[in-house]
């Protein structure tokens, strides 16, 4: 069997795991379609981190605009699922375009500090503006309207399931592609020498404004989502504490392969469904216990550990 | 107006004492540590146990705070952080997280996650009035107390032999290798001295910034932009950045209350687009 057969019957089992779980655990669809939601999230950061290199403590800014913008929409009558996403991944977009050029002119630390205060500065924005978003409360009252038309979001989180696994599907597809176009083999190339690239012809600053700015419209996609499925707006989802749980379930499965993020995300999760149940000052304990032996011991992460063992 | 300002200055001055050693940690070793504030809430919390448990004056409990943090932080960079010095950015980030989350956890399971009180002193309470304003005694003390250790400081990194190779380091780390300076001693002893100054902030700060088991996150963002403003590895760049910070963020709370926190974050954007390289150029 030649080896690229061999990757598609992994590719393709992989992706029948979540289906499989849609009909065998039907009372886990709600934490499944946030799993899936989140690993949207997680893909979004694995583009501007894992392969553009662009070191970001504030990515959530975008995921909480796209829930924003998709709950505003939804809570002032425009219920329309598929819209709704496009709108949030627009304005997160134009969020993301703008700040790209702070972000790529700087060196790491810069990078971090203006990822980082954007992120402060809209979750204070959203916080204060309590009579747009409702503030620490969040934003409740999203009703949104049957998908197609045919489809009602129910309770037990079937339409929200598969809605959410085609969009992550797509989107996946999508950057699969993206990874192994001249773009995405640019992206890493900056990534590991950003001096040597200019010199081969890259226009490094624009490549990696366009990086920033779709990974900001796929995180506003995963926001949106999320908006539209449990039908309420957080303050939380521009928190600092999903930048950094979301960076953790990325490295976790590992940077730079996609598929990392879909594993570590599900892992996190599903750990902390189990753990942060029991208590969730151990959970934070053990998180960062966690990190701190990762950084020693295990880089590349699950998907990392799995490609040493099949060599 | 005069009472702002005051405030404000008390405020920076604490900000400045908190992130002199972060300022050391990216100035010398290029290492980001997100994990600084947890020392300055450790400092803080041995100065309430020395307090409450052991009846410690308050005056006796601040040095205990600066030496015990600077043990702590001594032993931290022994075993982990030296091994992460040539690691990249993100290696380092993950690290410290993950540092600042396990004291978060530590704190709330030991002092669970309400303000912890502090009593101080009567001489140190009440206000004295001056030029028809209202000023905070402690806040007097809080000022002279900086003032006096940064002076110390300034002489130490000026005149000392040490001074000379702190200073040697941060410039050309290789060329000081170069000279026989033991540049892995120097930062040793600099990061110890620097942890300990976080946790003699943390300590005095109880009063003014507060103190609970959230302190390393909440506080995280103003002690790093004091250093990445101010620049790193110098000592008169982070004052003036903290001072501007602390005058700006009590000025903001001040007048502003509706817009809260924002004043500080947009600042702290406008900031680093004005100055990607701090506001006295970093050398990096």
């Amino acid at each position: 069997m030649t080896s690229w057969r061999r990757e598609t019957i992994f590719e393709l089992a992989f992706w029948l795991v979540p289906v499989a779980a849609f009909f065998l655990l039907p009372g886990y669809r709600v934490l499944g379609s946030q799993i899936l939601i989140v690993a949207l999230f997680a893909l979004s950061l694995d583009l501007v981190l894992g392969y553009a290199g662009i070191l970001t403590l504030g990515h959530a800014a975008f995921f909480g605009l796209g829930a924003y913008t998709a709950g505003l929409l939804a809570v002032h009558g425009w219920g329309e699922p598929l819209t709704g996403l496009v709108a949030g991944a627009a304005v997160a977009a134009i969020m993301g375009f703008a700040v790209s050029f702070l972000v790529v002119r700087g060196e790491n630390l810069a990078r971090l500090m203006v990822t980082l205060g954007v992120g402060l500065l809209l979750f204070e924005a959203a916080n204060r503006a309590a009579f747009i978003t409702g503030g620490v409360d969040g934003l409740s009252g999203v009703t949104m309207w049957k998908l197609f038309g045919v489809f009602p979001f129910d309770l037990s989180g079937r339409t929200a399931y598969v809605y959410s696994f085609v969009v992550l599907l797509l989107v996946f597809l999508f950057l699969r592609r993206l990874a192994r176009s001249p773009f995405g083999l640019s992206l890493r190339g900056i990534r590991e020498n950003r001096t040597r690239m200019p010199a081969i012809g890259v226009p490094v600053q624009r490549r990696l404004v366009a990086a920033f700015t779709l990974g900001a419209a796929i995180a506003g996609i995963a926001g949106a989502l999320l908006a539209q499925t449990t039908q309420f707006v957080g303050l939380d989802t521009l928190g600092f504490g999903r930048s950094a749980d979301t960076m953790i379930m990325l490295v976790l499965g590992g940077t730079g392969r996609l598929y990392g993020a879909l594993v570590g995300t599900a892992v996190f999760m599903i750990a902390q469904d189990y753990l942060s149940g029991i208590n969730p000052v151990y959970w934070q304990f053990w998180l960062g216990l966690l990190l701190v032996v990762f950084v020693f011991v295990a880089r590349g992460g699950i998907m990392g550990a799995v490609e040493r063992l099949r060599r | 107006m005069l009472g702002v300002l005051f405030d404000g200055i008390a405020y920076g001055s604490l900000l400045f004492l908190v992130s002199l050693g972060l300022s050391v940690t990216m100035g010398l070793m290029n290492f980001v540590n997100l994990a600084h504030g947890a020392f300055a809430m450790a400092g803080g919390f041995v100065c309430v146990i020395a307090m409450t448990r052991f009846g410690v004056p308050f005056l006796a409990a601040l040095p205990l705070a600066f030496v015990i943090t600077a043990v702590i932080g001594a032993i931290l960079e022994r075993l982990l952080y030296r091994r992460l010095y040539t690691a990249d950015h993100l290696d380092q980030v993950l690290f410290s997280i993950g540092l600042t989350f396990m004291s978060i956890a530590a704190a709330t399971y030991f002092f669970g996650s309400s303000q912890q009180p502090v009593r101080l002193p009567d001489f140190l309470r009440g206000q004295v009035r001056f030029l028809g304003a209202d000023f905070g005694i402690y806040r007097l003390f809080l000022i002279g107390a900086v003032a006096a250790l940064t002076t110390i400081l300034g002489l130490l990194v000026a005149r000392t032999r040490f001074g000379a190779q702190v200073r040697a380091s941060v410039d050309d780390a290789q060329a000081a290798r170069g000279l026989g300076i033991n540049v892995d001693r120097v930062f040793s002893i600099a990061f110890a001295l620097g942890s300990g100054l976080a946790g003699l902030g943390g300590a005095l700060g109880i009063e003014v910034l507060g103190l609970d088991s959230g302190f390393p996150l909440k506080f995280m963002v103003y002690f790093l932009l004091v250093v990445v403003v101010g620049g790193a590895g110098t000592i008169v760049g982070p004052l003036v950045a903290a001072l501007v910070l602390g005058v700006l963020d009590v000025a903001g709370k001040y007048y502003v209350p509706q817009v809260g926190a924002f004043v500080i974050y947009a600042a702290m954007v406008v900031l680093l687009i004005a100055f990607p390289m701090g506001i006295r150029g970093r050398r990096r």
